[in-house]
């Protein structure tokens, strides 16, 4: 590399010559970093986000913020929260995991894989400016539900349709790269069913992103043609439907809650039978249960229209089939904690954010049980009860399975061994933190407070300000993880190729650091 | 084990039947032996698949919630050359137009594999050409809806405002599809013409733009279908 630098004539300013390198990479390792450093900024700037709005909650009434800026941050938060942090930080591990995990030199289409990131800056940049427009940020939650969005949404939301235009071609573009390198570029010997659960995961993730962000990006643009062309896709007065809306998203929504599951059950797949030292047991089953999530979730979108009053054999139908998917989690919980059983464990990092992602997750599986059951939906809608649900599915599920990934991979990645000791506080400070901010809700929850309201009535205020504690802990645990990351890179004690003692795979034949160029000459897969 | 493979000796035969499929599917290396390029444009017609069906479910559940009533799109879409408007005639040779496109388009793909360059690439102008009328056949039909009949997005005279709602976005979003696939099919019949793919002899490129432009036409007769025959 730096040979080749020599050779190209003009000198250039060396910041010059970093920007460019970064800007025109061309390298999977290199855009898997790009990838995560934008993925953990997002984090930060959501996660700052929720901590406003929860000050604000800590106690009853209005010290801090206006109801309308309360609105802005937590709609940002969501909407940041889902296509910032959680979709590019899976993006960026598949980046650089799946062709090492595979044998492949590179990603199929690198310069495809260059424009599907950076596209994402501008997309969050159009979705952030609307923060310092006139009449705010949008302020109708994630969801974007018409016609708040559509009637009474301040114009920055052309500003969010944009963004999320971008953000779907980005996310359509990195999918079709990683089915395309994953069905054409496994080394010989690497069938399919040999395939690493995380590969295998993300395969069937992209499946979900080609056939759902496509129609968020419709279901956005009848928003913009009802707000700009006179169009009454949404509008009740002009004979639309603001019901359609709310079926066309939670069709994408749903499967996007998948999209944001999926590869952190292939990254536990990976972490436990590491540190239970026995291989993951049930890998046939692990995949078709992905396969089958994968297909159920685009039949039970329902599930978050209940109250909407749809007809009784809908109702029926979407809350057996919501509750059919409790099936196949079944056996993936039961699978991890079978590989574990009789394992001889030891408790790194990695493992212990892979099993405390396992213990949390199967809680927010099963609040989501209680939640398919539309009788009883019927009393927890729009209650924090949903807020404790979704951020027990997500948390652990999203946030615990990169971080244990980061950990897991990064002795590969920088060639230091993290600090171990520093990992284990951050762990135990994360878990606290986040049970001590989700716990309360779902006692507020089911005690009928309801959620997105920056108010609410004296009984729930002790409750809430724990979980304004805990979320403060939560926020302020993950600047810990910044320094750990950091102080990797920067040093620490060398790792070898191996890295841990008996993970398989082929990315621990590769040196550790990883050098820029891996598997020039496949490997052979026996 | 596919009983023909091993009746003829031949050691590669295409998969056939379920067993095949799944020994494709557990293979070494490749999966279907799909090449990237034309896997790429598969996946993208699937997420398309999607974005229209997102549209014209729409259609449907404003067409099915409407109180007033839907406009007759017989009556709407007549066109009279002198005598008495015929019903649907426009639309009628569009379809005929866009169908006859997909059969030279198809004509090209088989003269790209046999690498008959001039003949692919004037196949390629002709589809182009075909498809581009259509646009303007398009163009000419939303002109006079718009100027003729008074239908806007937000209402029209016959009926039920969302005709105009549903109508312009949908044909707008295949129309918009139409002008990229002609865009596109000169970009390659132009490179085909020049020789650019000679070096390779491989005319691939041909068949995956033929992809789109099929998928294109199938999605007319989807809006064909439910647009205009409903
Ligand atoms: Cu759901």
């Amino acid at each position: 590399m730096i040979a080749h630098a020599e050779t190209t004539p003009p000198a250039r300013h060396p910041l010059v010559s970093f920007i460019l390198r970064w800007v025109l990479t061309t390298n999977h390792k290199e855009i898997g970093t790009l990838y995560l450093c934008l993925s953990f900024t997002l984090f930060l700037i959501a996660g700052a986000m929720a901590m406003i709005f929860r000050a604000e909650l800590a106690q009853p009434g209005l010290q801090f913020i206006t109801a309308d800026f309360y609105n802005q941050m937590l709609t940002l938060h969501g909407l940041i929260m889902v296509f910032g942090a959680v979709m590019p930080a899976f993006v960026g591990l598949a980046n650089w995991m799946i062709p090492m995990m595979i044998g492949a030199p590179d990603m199929a289409l690198p310069r495809l894989n260059n424009f599907s990131f950076w596209i994402l800056p501008f997309a969050f940049f159009l979705l952030l400016s609307s923060l310092f427009m006139e009449g705010g940020a949008p302020n109708f939650g994630w969801t974007l539900y018409a016609p708040l969005s559509t009637t009474y949404g301040p114009p920055s939301t052309d500003f969010l349709i944009f963004g999320i235009h971008l953000m779907g071609i980005s996310s359509i573009l990195g999918a079709i790269n990683i089915i395309v390198t994953i069905f054409n570029l496994r080394a010989p010997g690497m069938t399919l069913m040999k395939m690493p659960l995380f590969v295998w995961t993300w395969l069937v993730t992209a499946f979900l992103l080609i056939m759902a962000m496509p129609v968020l990006a419709g279901v956005v643009t009848m928003m913009l043609t009802d707000r700009h062309f006179g169009t009454s896709f949404f509008e009740a007065s002009g004979g639309g439907d603001p019901l359609i809306f709310q079926h066309v998203f939670w069709f994408f929504g749903h499967p996007e809650v998948y999209i944001m599951i999926l590869p952190g059950f292939g990254i536990a797949s990976q972490i436990i039978p590491t540190f239970a030292r026995k291989p993951l047991f049930g890998y046939a089953s692990m995949v078709y249960a992905t396969v089958a999530i994968a297909g159920l979730s685009f039949v039970v979108w329902g599930h978050h229209m209940f109250a909407t009053g749809m007809p009784l054999a809908a109702e029926l139908f979407f809350m057996y089939a919501t509750m059919l998917i409790a099936v196949p989690t079944g056996v993936k919980v039961f699978n991890w904690v079978a590989t574990m059983w009789r394992g001889s464990m030891t408790f790194e990092t990695p493992m212990l954010f892979a099993i405390g992602f396992v213990v949390m997750f199967t809680i927010g599986g099963f609040s989501g049980l209680m939640l398919a059951i539309t009788p009883a939906d019927f009393q927890y809608h729009d209650t924090f009860f949903v807020v404790a649900h979704l951020h027990y599915v997500l948390y652990p599920g999203a946030i615990f399975a990169t971080m244990g990934a980061v950990y897991y991979w990064l002795p590969k990645w920088t060639g230091n061994m993290y600090d171990e000791r520093l990992g284990k506080i951050h762990f135990w400070s994360a878990v606290i933190g986040l049970n001590l901010t989700f716990f309360p809700m779902h006692f507020v929850g089911l005690a009928g407070m309801p959620r997105r309201i920056v108010d609410y009535a004296l009984p729930y205020a002790g409750l809430n300000l724990f979980t304004t504690l805990g979320a403060w802990m939560l926020g302020l645990t993950q600047l810990l993880f910044l320094y750990i990351v950091i102080k990797t890179i920067r040093g620490g004690e060398k790792a070898t190729d191996q890295v841990w003692e008996s993970a398989e795979g082929l990315e621990w034949t590769v040196p550790s650091p990883a050098p820029h160029h891996t598997f020039d000459t496949p490997p052979r897969v026996e | 084990m596919g009983s023909n493979s091993s009746e003829s000796g031949a050691t590669f035969a295409l998969p056939e039947g379920f067993q095949d499929f799944t020994r494709d599917w557990s293979a070494d290396k490749q999966t279907f032996q799909v090449p990237w390029g034309k896997a790429m444009m598969w996946i993208f017609l699937l997420s398309d698949t999607f974005i229209f069906a997102c549209f014209l479910t729409s259609y449907m559940n404003v067409r099915m919630s409407t109180r007033v009533p839907w406009p007759n799109p017989s009556e709407v879409f007549a066109l009279s050359f002198g005598g008495d408007p015929i019903p649907l005639i426009l639309i009628a040779i569009m379809t005929f137009i866009l169908i006859t496109s997909s059969g030279t388009m198809a004509l090209a793909v088989n003269y790209g594999y046999r690498q008959d360059r001039a003949k692919t690439a004037a196949l390629m102008f002709i589809t182009a050409a075909f498809g581009a009328t259509f646009v303007g056949m398009q163009a000419f039909e939303w002109v006079k809806l718009i100027v003729e009949e008074g239908v806007r997005p937000w209402g029209n005279p016959m009926g039920a405002a969302q005709f105009g709602s549903s109508f312009f976005m949908i044909t707008g979003f295949h129309g918009a599809h139409v002008s990229i696939g002609v865009i596109y099919l000169s970009v390659v019949a132009l490179k085909v013409l020049k020789g650019d793919y000679e070096a390779s002899g491989n005319y691939e490129i041909v068949e995956i733009t033929g992809l789109y432009w099929h998928f294109v036409d199938l999605v007319w007769v989807f809006i064909f279908a439910f647009f205009y025959l409903w």
